[in-house]
């Protein structure tokens, strides 16, 4: 009888090892990947931000002046308030905007139209985003369609390129059509007993979004706003072009950083900052996505 | 069945012909000599090295970039002899030269006794202990570029007109600290010394800066510049001059530069030979070509930005072949914003870099600028 439980465990074991090989090797790619593509120049970035730069030649160093001269400015600091800021907002209006599409997608047509209308909006990421950029150039324009269809009422000029405004409406080209796919698909995978439930209860309408709908899509609605915030906040293209460059963003701050005196390790120490930034603001809103309470909430 | 042999026959024969003829096909393409090229945009483009290369069997490799400091990296992070051929703005030659990164050359090699002035012939940063290190090709000046409808060209006689309340938030920059801040410096009275600034001197440089900042619109790059002044979202620009107007000009927009009262600053493009490259020979030939009548023809219609011709015989055929452009560009004895007259009148102070403060000094102060 020992001999035949023996004999198991060995099989088991030798079963658990082959498992384990197995998914093992299924998971090495992607370690590799992330050590060769996100760990390595990460620790090189970070490495780099203590370097010297002699003769626009960056050297290897340890000094610390890098943090301290880029942390002493007042435009550094200016830069980060106002990128968050503006990624805060353009977080706010791109959610708020998609929403009604995304209900509509969710709840009011066909599952067939759904699919094309998703189609649709995944078509804009085949063109560069740097192309689409330019293409408000005229629509924005001060002499451009929105104000010509605006003077038809005798509305306008109104200045939107160079301006926040600009700078917002390039971050929703980006952003936009993936925020929407996301509400859209976290909304389309809810139980409409529910949804039924709540009507059949008496809630209005209203009150089935507020109390039924969004408590249901929190977690897509959070991941939604965290790629919506990284990408604005990390993009160079909006504020630039659409922008003016005024007031600079961080990434903007990098490529002046580089432009004059080939400051790379301070662009590093920037770079760094973004970095550090985005992974709290990530971090936080995933707990939040999956937090107890929304757990309770769900319930 | 004829037709089949036929057919077959054909085949071999063509495939026979293919196979044999590959290896001249081949050594075809191995002597075309690749010119590994740092530069400003356009100077690489067919419009510009088109001919020189079909005549000479070579390919121009172009590597471009925009600003001193950005070819000066990029020569620092390449191995010795990557570049054959370098273009740098002049104030640029001198650091160039110290970090070993060009060769000498020999002024008998080119047609200095042609030059249109002879500050031309001795380039400051251009020379050092007596050997010459890069030859000028062409110029510009910067200066008051501004939308004829927003501003007159008596208004445009002064950098005050940046300040003019019509243009509020439509100003913009170029954005590079080196030319709009020498533009501020000159507007503060500074003359000839506007790159020699004391501490009390570049203080209130910036705080004149500091004051159009309200006026401001935006800070572009080229393409930025260029689409601000062409759709009018910009009505005065700060910190260029004709090399973007006049494409736009040409082009029937309403736009222009000129030279203030308080001076303007020329841009300088000068070739080095990159050190440690063996193809020296034809580089010479090359620089030659963009010296003679036919290249500086070319460069002043560059289509990429226009920039007047530094000698003689290339001024004389710009007249003869383009007298539109010559006009235009002001490229004709008599006329009042003549570049060179400008230059003997002491209107134009060559761009430089800072004197007492450091690149970084300017660019930390141009970061705080950009941010109020």
């Amino acid at each position: 009888m020992g001999g035949f439980n023996t004999a198991l465990f060995f099989d088991m074991k030798s079963n658990r090892e082959i498992i384990n090989l197995y998914s093992l090797t299924l998971r090495v790619p992607i370690i590799f990947w992330q050590l060769l593509f996100f760990v390595g120049p990460v620790l090189f970035m970070v490495a780099m931000s203590f370097f010297l730069v002699k003769n626009y030649r960056m050297m290897e160093a340890f000094e610390f002046i890098n943090w301290t001269k880029m942390f002493s400015k007042n435009y550094f600091w200016d830069s980060y308030w106002f990128t968050l800021f503006i990624a805060f907002i353009s977080t706010l209006l791109t959610m708020v905007i998609a929403f009604p599409a995304s209900f509509t997608l969710a709840f009011r047509v066909s599952e067939n139209f759904r699919r094309w209308a998703i189609f649709l909006l995944i078509i804009p990421f085949f063109t560069s985003y740097l192309v689409r950029t330019f293409s408000w150039y005229v629509i924005l324009a001060e002499k451009g369609v929105v104000n010509a269809l605006l003077s038809y009422i005798n509305l306008g000029p109104f200045i939107m390129l160079n301006t926040h405004i600009g700078t917002l409406v390039g971050y929703m080209t980006l952003t936009l059509p993936l925020v929407i796919i996301l509400q859209t698909v976290t909304m389309a995978n809810i139980d409409k007993n529910l949804i039924e439930a709540a009507y059949n209860l008496g809630c209005k309408p209203y009150f089935i979004i507020q109390r039924v709908i969004i408590p249901l899509s929190k977690t897509g609605f959070i991941i939604a706003a965290i790629f919506c915030f990284i990408l604005s906040f990390g993009d160079f293209v909006a504020p630039f072009y659409l922008g003016g460059s005024q007031e600079p963003t961080l990434p903007i701050l990098i490529l002046d950083t580089t432009k004059s005196g080939q400051q790379w390790p301070r662009a590093a120490v920037v770079a760094i900052v973004m970095m550090v930034t985005l992974f709290a603001i990530a971090f936080i809103g995933i707990m939040t996505a999956y937090s107890k309470s929304f757990k309770n909430d769900k319930r | 069945m004829t037709s089949k042999i036929n057919n077959r026959r054909n085949f071999l024969k063509l495939s026979g012909a293919t196979a044999l003829s590959m290896p001249f096909v081949s050594r075809a393409w191995a002597s075309t000599l690749e010119l590994n090229m740092l530069a400003w945009y356009g100077h690489g483009e067919p419009d510009i090295v088109g001919e020189f290369e079909a005549a000479n069997n070579v390919k121009f490799i172009p590597k471009y970039y925009a600003g001193g400091d950005n070819m000066l990296a990029l020569i620092a992070q390449s191995p010795p002899g990557t570049y054959d051929i370098i273009l740098s703005d002049a104030e640029f030659v001198q650091q160039l030269n110290m970090a070993g990164y060009i060769e000498d050359l020999n002024p008998s090699d080119y047609p200095f006794d042609d030059m249109l002035h002879e500050d031309f012939t001795k380039f400051p940063g251009h020379w050092a202990n007596g050997k010459l290190h890069s030859v000028m090709v062409r110029g510009g000046h910067l200066g008051v570029s501004y939308n004829k409808t927003a501003i007159s060209e008596e208004e445009a006689q002064s950098y005050s007109c940046f300040w003019k309340n019509n243009v509020k938030g439509k100003v913009g920059h170029f954005d590079w600290h080196l030319p709009s801040l020498g533009m501020m410096s000159l507007y503060n009275g500074n003359g000839s010394g506007l790159w020699d600034l004391d501490t009390k001197k570049w203080n209130a440089v910036q705080d004149v800066t500091m004051s159009l900042r309200p006026q401001v619109g935006g800070y572009f790059d080229y393409g930025g510049t260029f689409n601000s002044l062409k759709n009018g979202e910009m009505l005065a620009m700060c910190g260029i001059g004709d090399w973007i107007t006049g494409v736009l000009e040409k082009d029937g927009a309403p736009v222009g530069s000129v030279i203030p009262k308080e001076g303007g600053i020329q841009w300088t493009e000068s070739y080095c030979i990159g050190k440690g490259t063996d193809k020296t020979d034809i580089i010479k030939k090359f620089i030659n070509y963009m010296l003679s009548p036919e290249g500086q023809v070319k460069s002043a219609q560059m289509a990429a930005y226009p920039g007047f011709c530094i000698t003689k015989a290339g001024r004389a055929a710009l007249i003869e072949a383009d007298p539109k452009e010559a006009k235009r560009s002001h490229q004709m004895e008599g006329m009042a914003n003549d570049p060179i007259a400008l230059i003997n009148d002491g209107r134009i102070h060559y761009r430089d870099i800072p004197k007492q403060q450091s690149l970084e000094d300017w660019n930390d102060f141009w970061s705080e600028y950009k941010n109020a």
